[in-house]
């Protein structure tokens, strides 16, 4: 078969292609500026962490200084009870909303029930109000309910909390499994229970990782409920942030360090399950 | 082993569209391989996928084995059906996507190692591959998993929804004539679903072809060629496809190209009970003999498709510039442009029902 093409040509003429260089130069720039600008913060607090208080005070703020781990001793001495009752909070809620999630999310997506519709609808209007709303209620009842400053409080709520959002995540990845996979589980004489743990759950499990990530740090940085509601029996690591923060006195370098650890947890999750995320996250892309 | 039979089955998808399947009655027999063969839309997947308990029936009733399974969930239906997307478990290895069924049976384990181990052998599976996942495997290894899934069963009924079409074209014709002969060995009725008229020729013993929901005729793949039953069969069975063309009825048979056509007495006086002035003739490309200017039906040769043994040439007949495809020798055919001439054996040709398409008796 003859094939009559255009020669390509080895390079395209000057002017377009200093355009295309000078278009990518631009933008890397530009994309460079931008992290770097987010990114700023995050690492003077980190630089801060490892500072003695009188460095951190300065402004502008010295890169050059002496590090010191002595910030970190003290916050390694205080955050026992807040670090345990964050772990326990954010697992036990995390556990919770799968197990529950998972259940929910099948009957709104594989198997509809009827008004099917208007029970997502109502999930995902729960997260609408806004929890200022709320809290004064939510005083009087865990008040009635001796939960106040309880653990399992917050791991109620939490639970309550990242529930819309799992459903509605789950859901969104139960549509992805191929309908034809199903019914040959159910040829193949599967009842319900196996069709989910053994055909549904093994597909959709990056999914699942990226949602339980997603709860976790919903509910590991959730602040306003663990301050209103718990003192010292269930405070978790935002109140130990906070009360880093005393009503007299900056004491910068122990804020930062209290705050580089409490982030480091959630951050080795996610990189921990970064593979997992990506392919979760992107899984409706590409079919 | 059993029977197929659907009586006057009918699904509809909407109220008031026209049913998907229409009424349909299909008796298999006992150990054949019938194929359900039409276009898209034709009925045929949803009629497979009723026999399956897939889809529900809106009227009618579906029998296998003499026994009503209208009512019966899929999994009680002794059954087995191999998908168009295979359908393949993907976080489960080749052994236990085939042991699935056997497993929710609570078939015990050596049991089914055993019978998973002799599905593979008689399909040509590779020990080596019954550890492996499926993504590890390529197109055909993974549609001989999916058959392998279904005949570790050992069903009633084999149920198999296009199976061939996401293998490229030689992968298709080998696999095509070892499905037919794995199904002869194990003598288990087959239903086959298939668009591809060649695959419905060459595998089945008796071939249904729906159109718009409706059964048009299921006969042997001989009796479907040479005896089509109204213009859709004729024009849909036969590759390249029957040439039809509406023509004048004049004296002593119809007008084509310039000539006239023959037809049997007993088609010219259907046609003139029927009140029709035209009709439908279908000649098959391989029936217009090439004449070499002595023929009767004239024409010009617009382009010639080689295919090494035989070329088709697609002619604009003389008098009505109506387009034909004719069979030639491969050897030596005609040029693009050339003129050219056609005869045709007067029992070779078909006459249709120019509105119903029914086929004029002769």
């Amino acid at each position: 078969m003859s094939a009559s093409a255009v020669p390509m040509r080895a390079r395209e003429p000057g002017p377009q292609r200093f355009r295309e260089m000078a278009g990518n130069v631009g933008w890397g720039v530009l994309a460079w500026v931008v992290g770097i600008a987010f990114f700023l913060p995050v690492l003077w607090m980190v630089l801060t962490a490892f500072k003695p208080e009188s460095a951190a005070q300065t402004w502008p703020p010295k890169f050059i200084f002496s590090p010191t781990l002595s910030q970190f001793r003290l916050v390694f001495s205080g955050w026992g009870p807040f670090v345990t009752h964050s772990v326990i909070a954010t697992t036990v809620s995390t556990l919770l909303v799968l197990l529950l999630g998972v259940p929910a999310a099948y009957a709104l997506s594989v198997h509809p029930v009827p008004h099917w519709r208007d029970g997502l609808f109502f999930f995902i209007s729960t997260k609408m109000l806004p929890i200022v709303a709320v809290i004064g209620p939510l005083y009087v009842i865990a008040l009635k309910a001796h939960l106040l400053d309880s653990i399992w409080l917050l791991i109620i709520l939490y639970t309550a909390m990242n529930l819309p959002l799992a459903i509605w995540m789950i859901r969104s990845f139960m549509l992805e499994v191929p309908r034809e996979l199903l019914e040959a589980a159910r040829l193949d004489g599967a009842g319900r229970i196996r069709e989910i743990t053994g055909v549904i759950l093994p597909v959709i499990s990056p999914g699942l990782v990226s949602t339980a990530l997603i709860c976790v740090i919903f509910a590991w940085n959730e602040l306003f409920l663990a301050l209103n509601l718990t003192i010292t029996n269930a405070a978790t690591m935002p109140m130990f942030l906070i009360s880093s923060v005393p009503q007299e006195g900056l004491y910068l370098a122990h804020l930062s360090a209290a705050a580089v650890v409490a982030s480091v947890p959630v951050i080795l999750v996610g990189w921990i399950a970064q593979r997992s995320l990506v392919r979760g996250l992107s899984m409706g892309a590409i079919k | 082993m059993a029977n197929v039979k659907f009586v006057s089955a009918t699904r509809v998808y909407a109220k008031g569209a026209p049913p998907a399947v229409n009424a349909l009655d299909l008796d298999v027999k006992d150990g054949e391989f019938m194929v359900l063969v039409g276009p898209s839309g034709s009925g045929k997947t949803t009629a497979l996928r009723m026999l399956a308990g897939l889809e529900p029936l809106d009227g009618g009733r579906v029998e296998i084995g003499d026994r009503d399974v209208t009512f019966v969930p899929p999994k009680d239906r002794d059954i087995a059906m191999v998908f168009q997307n295979y359908a393949l478990y993907p976080q489960k290895t080749v052994a236990e996507n085939m042991g699935f069924a056997l497993k929710m049976q609570h078939v015990p384990k050596d049991e089914r190692a055993r019978r998973v181990k002799e599905a593979a052998r008689l399909l040509d599976l590779d020990g080596q591959l019954l550890d492996r996942k499926p993504k590890a495997l390529s197109g055909g290894q993974r549609q001989r998993v999916a058959m392998g899934r279904a005949i570790v069963r050992e069903p009633q009924v084999f149920l198999m929804d296009e199976p061939l079409s996401n293998l490229d074209a030689k992968l298709r014709v080998q696999t095509r004539s070892q499905i037919a002969e794995l199904q002869r060995r194990l003598g288990v009725t087959t239903v086959y679903v298939t668009h591809d008229q060649v695959e419905a020729m060459t595998m089945g013993n008796r071939v249904a072809v729906l159109a718009d929901g409706k059964l048009q005729q299921c006969d042997t793949p001989r009796q479907l060629y040479d005896n089509p039953v109204n213009q859709f069969v004729a024009g849909f069975i036969g590759s390249p496809a029957m040439n039809l063309q509406t023509v004048p009825l004049t004296e002593g048979g119809v007008r084509l190209a310039g000539t006239v056509i023959p037809l049997p007495t007993a088609v010219r006086t259907a046609a003139s009970q029927a009140g029709l002035r035209e009709l439908v003739l279908g000649i098959r490309p391989e029936h217009l003999h090439l004449a070499n200017g002595a023929g009767e039906i004239a024409g010009e040769v617009l382009l010639v498709e080689e295919l090494g043994a035989d070329a088709l040439l697609h002619v604009r007949l003389a008098d009505s510039g109506n387009q034909v495809v004719a069979r030639a020798e491969g050897r030596k055919p005609p040029a693009p442009g050339q003129e050219v001439t056609f005869r045709v054996q007067p029992d070779d040709v078909f006459a249709f029902h120019p509105v119903t398409g029914a086929r004029l008796a002769g």
